[in-house]
């Protein structure tokens, strides 16, 4: 029962996450482009319901930005901003598609709201973080699934005809976890144009890290097929003369599920931090496009990781995502384990 | 013997897959390390033409393959054009930056977990097995990315620890080897540390279960039967049985390791394989990255061929059979 609790509560956090970065261009004020460089590196702003005369208001509001001498931000107390819900903005896609101007909140120019600061070019950081979820958690899903479903199909072909296909196979996948994986990535990365733009481009760098990663849920997958192909059910229905096709479709692909189920839930947040590793250091997605490893990579610089304590709040935030992602594979694990692999 | 010869064998055909592949790779990539030259409106065609020719870098990619067999056979690996130098000699120092920070923070993960798991197994759901339950639980959600930025930081705030680098004393400032010595431990310690804690919950995880399992055999009830109790019997009888699969962990670890310290390297400066990798990146420098990643399964492969050994000299099992 605590169990299935948990999975559960795993599982609507990290719906509502990825329903969040969906719908990004709704929830973010800005786009992930629009530069203030006259705010650059602004505090979070503060949302106020108590104005300077201790009066309470129930619309949410805020002041505009003060720039002292130092560099730094002070609140403008005479210029108050109200936060007004359900404007129309500039223009965004919802998944690609959808256009549409709505946005959840915003303040009228020239007032501003970030509500997690802004970074060297005055680009909000919070709308940037949404943004950036859209690539990363994008490329970790796909690179997970091309890894999951070469590792399936190699796996399972391996597993099921053995001999020197097993060999063959399974040697390959020797060579491939013969290879640290960080020097994996960057040796196939290195392999591509060093700045790249664009989302197809994006995809490409997707797929080379769903191509690498297919040794180990292969072997895994060959595992459980190497014993599900002696169980008896299987063994009768062989005898019943069904093809090799209907026997792996039907019978031993459907005892692999709970492998590939883990392995995804695994896979997924070892891939997105695949992707921000990239970026961050540099050879991932090109500027001003974001990703959660490009809004780490400022962080490189000493002034920025000493002065501007807000741009460590993007990893913060990636610190809870992962965290829902673990949480959901334990219970997936512990679910699968007294099932039954 | 025979053991030992079949591994040997195996692990020379995987590396010549993996220069195969890796080789390939690199070499069929756009652009090579001329083409910031090519940008360059003072250098001719003619000019960036002829020192691609004296690289070799125009000749047909199976010659060159062969080439660099020729030269890895007199361990040679290739020249770089970036810093104009025997790939060889380059990678060799870093190497051993990189094995000086791998093998300390190994011994210090090792050191922590060992007692820290067998302890935890000791009492499953105890006090201590629960509070390192919970702590392992919190760090394996920590990416490694963020824990070295958070080291970072703590160098860049309290000045406690240097914020990079292997020594910040020069030859002859250094004097004496011994004050060297010091001063590369002390450049070593955030690095090493982060790295640690980063191996650290998988270490002890697996410790504590292989601890639980030996502990649950017959032969201990045997043992606390004849009164052994405490630290003898979790550390002089259920530790060495639980080692086996300890000691595979320990070469599967090699990977993540090399991994994760890259990572450290490149974010805390390490003047290691990692950080050398990600320069030549950049420069196009491929002769440097087929060799850096031809080394990082050398030591992958040699951490598993070690542990295989040690599992061959600890247990007579295997070699019976």
């Amino acid at each position: 029962m605590r169990r299935r609790l948990k999975l559960g509560a795993a599982a609507v956090g990290l719906a509502a996450v990825h329903g969040a970065i969906l719908f990004a261009g709704f929830l973010a004020p800005y786009d992930y482009a629009s530069q203030n460089r006259e705010a650059a590196f602004a505090p979070p702003t503060r949302i106020r319901f108590v104005d300077t005369k201790a009066r309470f208001h129930i619309r949410p509001f805020v002041y505009g930005l003060k720039p002292q001498k130092d560099g730094a931000y002070a609140a403008d107390e005479t210029s108050a901003y109200p936060l007004e819900f359900f404007v129309e903005g500039s223009g965004y896609r919802v998944a690609g598609i959808i256009p549409l101007r709505t946005h959840l909140f915003a303040v009228r120019a020239p007032g501003r709201v970030f509500l997690m600061g802004t970074d060297a070019y005055g680009r909000d950081q919070f709308s940037r973080f949404l943004y950036g979820g859209q690539l990363s958690l994008l490329a970790g899903l796909l690179a997970a699934g091309i890894a999951v479903l070469l590792g399936l199909t190699i796996g399972a072909l391996a597993g099921f005809y053995g001999g020197w296909l097993d060999e063959l196979l399974m040697g390959g996948a020797a060579v491939f976890l013969a290879l640290p994986w960080l020097y994996l990535l960057l040796a196939a990365r290195a392999a591509m144009p060093l700045h790249i733009a664009g989302w197809q481009v994006f995809l490409l760098l997707v797929s080379m890290m769903g191509l690498i990663g297919w040794a180990r849920p292969a072997r895994l997958v060959r595992g459980v097929v190497l014993s599900a192909k002696e169980r008896n059910f299987v063994l009768a229905a062989r005898a019943f003369g069904a093809s090799d096709a209907y026997l792996l479709t039907r019978h031993v692909l459907p005892q692999t599920s709970g492998v590939i189920l883990t392995q995804l839930a695994l896979l997924i947040p070892q891939y997105v931090l695949a992707e921000v590793t990239l970026s961050f250091l540099g050879l991932g997605v090109s500027e001003p496009m974001a990703s959660w490893g490009s809004l780490l990579s400022s962080l490189q610089q000493y002034y920025v990781l000493s002065s501007y304590w807000w741009m460590f709040l993007p990893a913060l935030l990636l610190i809870a995502v992962f965290l829902l992602y673990y949480v959901s594979a334990d219970a997936l694990q512990e679910r699968v384990g007294s099932v039954r692999l | 013997m025979r053991f030992v010869t079949k591994r040997l064998i195996h692990v020379v055909l995987l590396l010549l897959a993996v220069s195969f592949l890796s080789f390939g790779l690199l070499q069929v990539a756009p652009g090579d390390y001329f083409d910031s030259l090519r940008m360059n409106p003072q250098v001719s065609a003619q000019t960036v033409e002829k020192l691609r020719a004296e690289y070799g870098l125009g000749r047909p990619l199976a010659v060159r393959y062969a080439l660099w067999l020729r030269d890895v056979s007199r361990w040679e690996l290739g020249y770089s054009i970036a810093s104009n130098s025997p790939v060889s000699a380059l990678v060799a120092v870093r190497a051993r930056n990189t094995l000086l920070l791998s093998g300390a923070a190994t011994v210090l993960a090792w050191l922590l977990a060992l007692p820290l798991g067998v302890w935890s197994a000791a009492k499953p759901g105890g006090w201590l097995d629960r509070t390192a339950g919970v702590a392992t639980s919190a760090m394996v959600t920590i990416p490694d990315l963020l824990l070295f930025l958070a080291l970072l930081l703590l160098a860049v705030r309290t000045n406690w620890f240097p914020t990079g680098g292997m020594m910040s004393l020069s030859g002859e400032e250094a004097g004496s080897f011994w004050a060297s010595c010091k001063d590369v431990a002390f450049h070593l310690i955030l690095p090493a540390c982060g790295l640690a804690a980063a191996m650290l919950p998988l270490l002890v995880r697996h410790v504590r279960a292989a601890t639980i399992e030996a502990l649950g055999s017959p032969f201990m009830r045997a043992a606390r039967g004849h009164g052994i109790s405490g630290a003898r019997l979790l550390f002089r009888y259920a530790l060495p049985a639980a080692s086996n699969p300890l000691i595979s962990l320990l070469g599967f670890s090699v990977g993540t390791m090399l991994s994760t310290s890259m990572i450290a390297e490149i974010v805390l400066s390490w003047p290691g394989l990692g950080t050398l990798m990600l320069e030549s990146i950049f420069a196009r420098d491929s002769y440097v990255v087929v060799a850096i990643v031809m080394l990082s399964s050398v030591f992958l492969l040699a951490g598993n061929l070690l542990a295989d050994l040690l599992l061959f000299a600890s247990d007579p099992r295997i070699r019976t059979e």
